[in-house]
């Protein structure tokens, strides 16, 4: 078992023809992902990487069934991309690419409560269910099956929690980054949700950063509703405050935001904390009775 | 991207909100000039940085005459100014922005701002302006007003009058109020703004609004279809290390520590950071390197991390993924040959090709400490200083 994505997924790429989206594309079907098609509008009716590419969205869903895209497009026309696919009906869109202008997803955000859809990203790494799929930029050798969920908001940071959980045999049923972006697809709550539910997942490791209050929100709901043991890392305890927004965000979260403040909060839900990274796989395997 | 109060005042004026007269000046000549040209018998010389908290650091002098004017000019231009906001070394100042005196009834707050949590634009008002407004936040939370703008309706006439009402304005005012928080809202959305704050946004003595002060950020994704405001940009304002970091690509902060670092990915930059401090060390830079990180990018990357005289110690932790380590290894193998590195270096490589990158690493015949593992590197480069 696992969430969101498994060997049945059939995978639509926006963006298959360009340089990004084929190089990942083909990596990913090296993995197994089944990628049935390409969307480029202009460059309908030829083939990329032995798949068929589309003008449109609703043309490729059409003729392939695909239910997930992934999102290579650049940033400009990044959203336009994600309420195409959701318009055509796939069920899950993961955006990969970064740049996006933060008001294009205020739109997205609000227009996509009109759809069954979920979304990932953007500027995010993906999402990979070890031995079945990956869908996005990580590397799939890291990876191996097994008990532990993984939820994150930064690319290289997942791929050290990963990597541990291999090493020590615990294994991942999914990993999702979620992206790093402030208007984003899925929260830590979302996936928290759906590895709870998931009877081959047996922990999960929740990697956060600095900035917004989502690990606040996701420690009330582990508090209520996760009885998994949950083991996180937060990044940025050393990051200068104030480099990025401007001071008036602070006022809406109130003291909430910083590392320390996050990890209090964790904390308090009974999640256990690790002040190193290099420490979440050795922490999840104690969580899980060694 | 930051705006100068000046650039965000003639914002404010194509929207059609009111400021009060102002010129900015770059000499103490042109600002005597500009105070004569605003006329009146009262003027206020204000030192334009990227930063809040002028007023303290006396960047922002009243004067009672065009002689105080250029005085008041003299003094800052070609200075640097302090706050608490711009770090030890302060930002240089070479524009005041020159402005007719307002005599202030009522000082209020108002601000706009992508809310990440509410995924919405909110706005922010508050009878208590002219004030730190954090610390308003947390001493007196009662005295914020806040609306969520859902971006299908834009701001709406009754969610505007609600604050305003809450502000405790008359009539007439209100109906500033709701004018004014339209063409904000307005500004924000099509400047791409992440934030719009009025600091304070006072009520004059003839009882209208007027903003006193005016903050825009702009968001830096956005800033391809806001060329104007781009050509806005002062680099003047920025750290010359992070500038120069921008045109190879790099995402750089500058810290005040000694141990530098040059990591892939930014969460993993910041978790290095974190694990310097945990194991007794300091931090003197962010570094990321990106995905696409080749031989030269990292030789680029060490030539900037050097140029901080600080450093003592090079941590390099990179966990390949589309990365290749034998290209990493390449770039500092070509770098720390180029540039005669003196300073210790530790290398911790993770994934993609590691082997052969630590082969070449230690066939290169140069002193580079391996590291096996993230706490290594960390105490391995604590104990180099």
């Amino acid at each position: 078992m696992s969430i969101l994505v498994d060997k049945d997924s059939r995978v639509i790429c926006q963006g298959l023809t360009g340089r990004q989206g084929s190089f990942h594309a083909e990596q990913c079907l090296e993995y197994g992902t089944q990628i049935v098609a390409g969307v480029t509008p202009g460059r309908g009716g030829e083939h990329c990487l032995g798949q068929p590419v589309f003008n449109t969205m609703e043309e490729a869903v059409a003729a392939t069934g695909g239910d997930v895209s992934v999102i290579f497009v650049p940033a400009p026309a990044a959203a336009d991309a994600i309420l195409a696919a959701a318009a055509a009906g796939v069920k899950l869109v993961v955006c990969i690419t970064e740049g996006v202008p933060v008001m294009d997803m205020v739109r997205v955000k609000a227009v996509l409560d009109d759809f069954d859809c979920r979304l990932i990203g953007p500027n995010c790494p993906g999402i990979i269910t070890p031995g079945e799929c990956k869908i996005g930029i990580m590397p799939g050798f890291i990876h191996q099956p097994g008990r532990v969920g993984v939820i994150s908001r930064s690319g290289t940071l997942t791929y050290e929690a990963v990597y541990q959980t291999t090493n020590n045999g615990l294994g991942q049923t999914t990993c999702v980054g979620i992206g790093g972006d402030p208007v984003r697809g899925m929260n830590f709550i979302d996936c928290l949700e759906l590895f709870e539910r998931d009877p081959a997942t047996d922990g999960v490791i929740m990697v956060g950063e600095i900035g917004g209050t989502d690990e606040e929100a996701a420690a009330r709901y582990i508090a209520d509703h996760v009885s998994k043991p949950v083991v996180a890392y937060i990044a940025g305890v050393t990051a200068p405050p104030g480099k990025r927004m401007g001071h008036a965000g602070a006022i809406i979260s109130g003291g909430e935001g910083t590392a320390a403040a996050k990890y209090a909060a964790l904390e308090e839900a009974g999640v256990s904390t690790v002040r190193s990274p290099a420490e979440l796989g050795a922490a999840m395997l104690e969580a899980l009775g060694g | 991207m930051n705006l100068h109060e000046y650039q965000a005042k003639q914002l404010f004026t194509r929207y059609g909100v009111a400021v009060s007269q102002g010129e900015v000046a770059t000499t103490p000549a042109q600002a005597e000039a500009a105070a004569s040209r605003l006329g009146g018998d009262v003027w206020v010389v204000k030192a334009q940085v990227h930063a809040g908290g002028r007023g303290k650091g006396g960047g922002i002098k009243l004067a009672r005459s065009v002689d105080e004017v250029r005085e008041a000019a003299d003094g800052m231009l070609g200075e640097r100014l302090v706050t608490k906001q711009t770090g030890a070394e302060g930002l240089p100042i070479n524009q005041v922005y020159v402005e007719q005196g307002s005599n202030i009834d009522r000082e209020l707050y108002l601000s706009m701002l992508v809310d990440r949590g509410r995924e919405r634009i909110s706005i922010i008002a508050s009878a208590a302006g002219g004030m730190d407004i954090e610390e308003v936040a947390a001493k007196t939370p009662e005295q914020i007003l806040t609306a969520v703008v859902h971006p299908a309706a834009g701001l709406l006439a009754y969610q505007a009058r609600g604050l305003a009402y809450g502000l405790g304005l008359d009539k007439a005012q209100v109906k500033q109020f709701v004018d004014l928080a339209g063409k904000i809202y307005r500004l924000v959305v099509e400047c791409d703004a992440s934030l719009v704050e009025i600091n304070p946004l006072i009520v004059n003595d003839a009882g209208d609004l007027l903003a006193l002060d005016a903050k825009i950020n702009i968001d830096d994704n956005a800033l391809y279809r806001q060329a104007e405001l781009q050509a806005m940009r002062d680099p003047s304002q920025e750290d010359e290390m992070e500038r120069s970091a921008a045109e190879h690509d790099l995402n750089y902060v500058s810290l005040d520590g000694n141990i530098a670092c040059m990591v892939n990915g930014a969460g993993l930059a910041m978790a290095t950071m974190d694990l310097i401090k945990l194991h007794g060390g300091e931090p003197a830079n962010f570094l990321d390197v990106g995905g696409g990180a080749t031989p030269d990018r990292v030789a680029a990357a060490f030539k900037l991390i050097l140029s901080n005289t600080s450093v003592q110690a090079i941590l390099v932790n990179i966990f390949g993924g589309i990365v290749r380590c034998d290209d990493i290894a390449e770039g500092i193998i070509q770098a720390v040959r180029e540039i005669d590195v003196k300073v210790p270096v530790v290398v911790r490589l993770e994934g993609t090709n590691v082997d052969k990158g630590k082969v070449l690493l230690a066939d290169s015949g140069l002193s580079i400490t391996p590291a096996d593992d993230l706490t290594d590197a960390a105490k391995k480069a604590v104990a180099a200083v």
